[in-house]
């Protein structure tokens, strides 16, 4: 068995999961991509001291979402795609345990941070990728509702 | 000093259009019909959008003194000399451009820059494109497909993040857009953004060129196949087949024609090109508000009219909830005020601020790089008074709006002649 590594380099795995943002230290803009220079002050990032690594909060609000009914092979449709502000840094994810419908995902929505495994390569190492759910546990489906519900019905 | 106050400020308004003494006229203008066009390739439908053109400026090939072709699908082709070889190889200096949904709207201002600047008297914009039966069009972020797990790319993915990380489908991309506007605002909700969908299929029925001409009622479009709630697939723009073209003028050229071909001319007011400044999340969802309503600004200065003085606007509708931020990004209504401003009927064909009478991208159809000069087809052909069924009576000003996410945003204002 493979150690784990994450879908994204600004995944931090271990024993607290969490994101870090890239963030420029002359103005303070956040980015979540490799950066070669500030895309807000244009502040150069030439020897990786333009920037910091900063971690996120694990919780945040949902500002904006879709539920996506068609994606490449591979994907399980439908999702649920939005938009978490984590403290006023914005992060793009997928909204995960929950009902993926209109009635069950609103903007305004409490979220927090998770984790889960997407998958095994050839050499067993798997692939960890990150999603919100919501913090109401009544809206929350957890795996064990999902597996007695399969065995129920 | 007021003098030189006066001058640097009308310096300012003329890096975007022109003095009056080099105003720049469209002359000649042409959308093909959109839809399937299975027996014509993009050469035929360029060529059938830029000659459609000439003749209707009463002109040929040979006066042309510059051409910019804006395609997607073929950009790496040169789909302006592709066109040349058809219809005339002059050896004028030909711009194939590339942006995005803005790129036929970035090809007419490439033409009026040319022919500003001097270096023709007379210029050809052709936007083509064939993507009838395309799939959801999407940004594609892709990782390695090694058999072990690979970091690669600027996020460093070990597999594609559509999908895993948020969506990078456009009917998603667009879906959030609405949403988020929704959360801001309040009284944003699917029945709504199918409301405006209701209204411009029910405005395509009077446009014959449009890829589909039927209306449709409220609950086959809210029934229809769900793409990415709240869009549904009547909500969302259709890939199809089509090209327009324009041929624009200087003051001077103007002058030369004939009164008939001057009457007809239709004024450049504004021509705008904007991209998104960075503002917090912008790269998360791309933000399609900021550069539109920076671009409006600037239009709505260098043409001296306000929105209140708009007969009517072609927007960007490539979704059902895009049409709904621009009312708001080109102030059409008061800030966060555009579900009051749909509610109040001002947008439907006999209100007080018609938009997309064409039938929009939903219904007309959405060929990308046609896009950008079709709507300006549709402004222009209502300021001649010759848009026959669905004219809007009187109408003097007009706005074309497009948006090309990365971010491109194309706004032009047009006058009629006299
Ligand atoms: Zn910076």
């Amino acid at each position: 068995m493979g150690a784990d590594i994450p879908l994204v380099d600004y995944l931090v795995l271990g024993d607290d999961p969490h994101l870090e943002a890239n963030e420029c230290v002359a103005c303070g803009a956040r980015f979540f991509d490799r950066r070669n220079a500030c895309a807000s002050c244009g502040a150069i990032n030439s020897d990786g001291s333009g920037f910091k690594r900063v971690e996120l909060p694990a919780t945040g609000e949902l500002t904006a979402f879709t539920i996506v009914s068609f994606a490449a092979p591979g994907i399980d449709v439908p999702f649920v795609a939005g938009v978490v502000d984590c403290g006023g840094t914005s992060v793009r994810a997928n909204i995960v345990n929950v009902s993926p419908d209109p009635e069950h995902v609103a903007t305004g929505m409490q979220v927090s941070f998770t984790t889960f495994g997407i998958g095994e390569d050839s050499e067993g190492t798997e692939a960890i990728g990150f999603g919100y759910e919501p913090v109401d546990e009544e809206l929350r489906i957890t795996e064990d509702a999902t597996e007695k519900a399969e065995a129920n019905s | 000093m007021s003098d030189v106050a006066e001058a640097s400020s009308s310096a300012g308004a003329t890096s975007q259009t022109g003095a009056a003494s080099d105003q720049m006229w469209i002359v000649g203008i042409h959308m093909t019909k959109f839809g399937k066009r299975p027996d014509d390739d993009v050469v035929d439908l360029a060529s059938e959008a830029a000659l459609g053109a000439l003749a209707d400026a009463g002109m040929t090939v040979k006066d042309v003194g510059v051409l910019a072709a804006g395609n997607l699908m073929y950009a790496a082709h040169g789909v302006g000399q592709m066109l040349q070889k058809q219809i005339g190889q002059t050896g004028i200096p030909v711009y194939n451009v590339v942006n995005a949904c803005a790129t036929g709207a970035t090809a007419l201002r490439t033409a009026i820059m040319s022919v500003r600047s001097g270096e023709a008297d007379v210029g050809l914009a052709v936007g083509v494109e064939k993507i009838a039966g395309a799939g959801l069009l999407s940004g594609g972020s892709r990782a390695s497909d090694s058999p072990t797990w690979e970091a690669s790319g600027r996020f460093g993915a070990v597999a594609p993040i559509d999908g895993r990380i948020g969506t990078e489908i456009m009917p998603g991309v667009f879906a959030q857009i609405g949403m988020e506007y929704g959360h801001r605002y309040g009284g944003a909700d699917f029945e709504l953004f199918a409301r405006i969908s209701e209204k411009n299929h029910g405005n395509s029925v009077l446009n014959p060129l449009a890829a589909y001409s039927k209306a449709m009622s409220l609950e086959q479009i809210m029934g229809d196949v769900m793409i990415a709630y709240p869009n549904t697939r009547p909500m969302c723009s259709a890939n199809c087949d089509g090209a327009a073209a324009a041929v624009v003028v200087n003051g001077a050229t103007l002058k030369k024609l004939t009164t008939e071909q001057q009457r007809r001319a239709v004024k450049i007011s504004a021509s705008v090109l904007t991209t998104d400044p960075w503002e917090e999340a912008c790269q998360i969802l791309p933000n399609v508000n900021t550069l539109t309503k920076n671009a409006a600004a600037t239009a709505y200065e260098a043409a001296g009219v306000g929105p209140q003085d708009l007969d009517l606007v072609e927007l960007h509708d490539c979704f059902a909830t895009a049409e709904l931020v621009h009312y708001d990004n080109l102030g059409l209504c008061s800030e966060g005020g555009a579900v009051d401003f749909f509610e109040s009927g001002a947008p439907f064909r006999d209100g007080s601020m018609p938009v997309n009478v064409s039938g929009g991208l939903e219904s007309k159809g959405h060929p990308i790089a046609a896009t950008g000069i079709a709507n300006i087809w549709e402004v222009a052909t209502h300021m001649r008074g010759e848009a026959g069924d669905r004219q809007i009576e009187g109408a003097k000003v007009g706005l074309a709006h497009v948006i090309g996410l990365g971010s491109a945003c194309g706004i032009h204002i047009l006058e009629r002649a006299a």
